[in-house]
């Protein structure tokens, strides 16, 4: 909690220039302190504190908790922090003023990326969509950045570094910023700019309404701010999430989900993403339970697809959209992300 | 004093509400908290993140829900 610190309230002009600087490398460091003992302290505690025998499966469950909990937490206290700080960089007006204009596939590709950089509510979907499209960026540029910017989220990105491990966590960028750019494309190809409602195109976007943050403690302060909004909010999903996990890890025999989830089981990646498509807000306590039934034998492109389609296709927004789009083209876009998602989930069955 | 709260109902958008209508009753100024969620106004202000809050027409804060606290120095300034 030590970034928490460096945001309390107060005039940061009145502090020296220097004062943010030294104040993120002390946190820094008593981060990378804490988080290098972790696995030593989880031990202590499990079998030292509560006098545990190293063999039951109550140890077992509690020494995975005592680990797995406060890593992820901490891992996630950084990654949204830094990531809150490099948001406060790019603006959605900055993004819209990059693609405006911009010709199709390399306009995907950049709509991707800027995706990832710029956070928003799902009720934010809208202003957002009127916002792109009536200053000109194109229809296919406009959906690929509405993807893109749930589907790779920072609370994902963390939980999939700590419990999979740092290739996991690369291929669902990869494959997330694919079927958001591919999905994209392929909806600007066909030229469904009448499929938009009709309305939309005969509003005019005020340049410049969002405001920018300047200056290391203000960009600082977002971080902070980023943080509270986060980590504050899914905190008990995750740690809800990590003791499912923790209970499955000592008491569901191995192999156990083989035949469920396993990739013998053909039907198991269309499944997967039919049930995230009505769970939203509580992805962030699923991974942790989906890692613990990966390790008692689902198999990974069944796992992916299922966090695709929790977090990249949620009924919430689909709903809010119609307001935009013609119901026709809501159905083929979340179609359209829908089959990139299910393309993912069988080709990891299949290389893995 | 004119504050408007620019969303389309969503749970922040309440929650921006009440923080400012907190925010005016501290400041103890007179001034109205209006909601607007007419889709064409909010684009009109070039505002792409809800809930937004808006201060005497100029835009203050967008795409998140600051506190009380933090509105109060944006009341006193307009």
């Amino acid at each position: 909690m030590a970034e928490r610190g460096l945001n309390a309230e107060g005039p940061a002009a009145a502090r020296p220039a220097w004062v943010p600087g030294l104040g993120l490398a002390l946190a820094c460091a008593a981060w990378v302190l804490i988080y290098s003992r972790l696995r030593g302290l989880a031990s202590w505690f499990t079998f030292g504190l509560a006098g545990l025998g190293p063999s039951s499966r109550f140890a077992g469950a509690v020494d995975f908790f005592a680990f797995e909990g406060p890593k992820v937490l901490m891992l996630m206290l950084a990654v949204v922090f830094g990531v809150g700080v490099l948001r406060s960089f790019v603006t959605p007006g900055r993004a819209r003023a990059m693609l405006a204009g911009r010709r199709e596939a390399l306009g995907n590709v950049l709509a991707a990326l800027l995706g990832i950089a710029t956070p928003f509510c799902s009720c934010s979907a809208v202003p957002l969509f009127i916002g792109f499209v009536t200053s000109g960026v194109p229809l296919g540029v406009t959906l690929t950045f509405l993807v893109a910017s749930p589907m790779v989220n920072e609370v994902a990105l963390v939980l999939l570094f700590a419990l999979f491990g740092w290739k996991v966590a690369a291929l669902y960028v990869g494959t997330g910023l694919a079927v958001a750019m591919l999905a994209g494309w392929f909806i600007g190809r066909l030229g469904l700019e009448d499929w938009v409602e009709p309305w939309v195109y005969q509003l005019r976007a005020a340049p410049g309404g969002e405001i920018e943050a300047r200056g290391l403690a203000e960009r600082l302060k977002a971080g902070g701010v980023a943080v509270r909004d986060i980590v504050g909010k899914v905190w008990p999903w995750v740690l809800a999430g990590i003791a499912v996990g923790a209970f499955i890890h000592g008491y569901v025999p191995a192999d156990f989900m083989a035949s469920f989830m396993g990739r013998s089981a053909w039907w198991a990646v269309p499944v997967s993403v039919l049930m995230g498509v009505p769970m939203y807000s509580n992805a962030a306590g699923i991974i942790p339970i989906v890692q613990a039934l990966m390790e008692k034998g689902a198999a990974l492109g069944t796992v992916l697809a299922f966090m695709m389609s929790v977090i990249g296709l949620s009924a919430p927004e689909a709903i809010i959209l119609r307001k935009v789009l013609k119901p026709r083209l809501i159905a083929l876009f979340f179609g359209t992300v829908a089959a990139g998602i299910l393309v993912v989930g069988y080709l990891f069955n299949a290389v893995f | 004093m004119e504050i408007k709260v620019l969303g389309m109902g969503c749970a922040k958008c309440r929650s921006l509400v009440a923080e400012a209508e907190k925010a005016l009753a501290q400041s103890g100024r007179p001034g109205v908290v209006e909601k607007v969620e007419d889709m064409a106004m909010i684009t009109a202000f070039g505002v792409m993140r809800t809930p937004a809050l808006v201060v005497n027409g100029r835009v203050k804060c967008s795409g998140r829900v600051p506190t009380a606290k933090e509105i109060g120095p944006w009341l006193n300034e307009a």
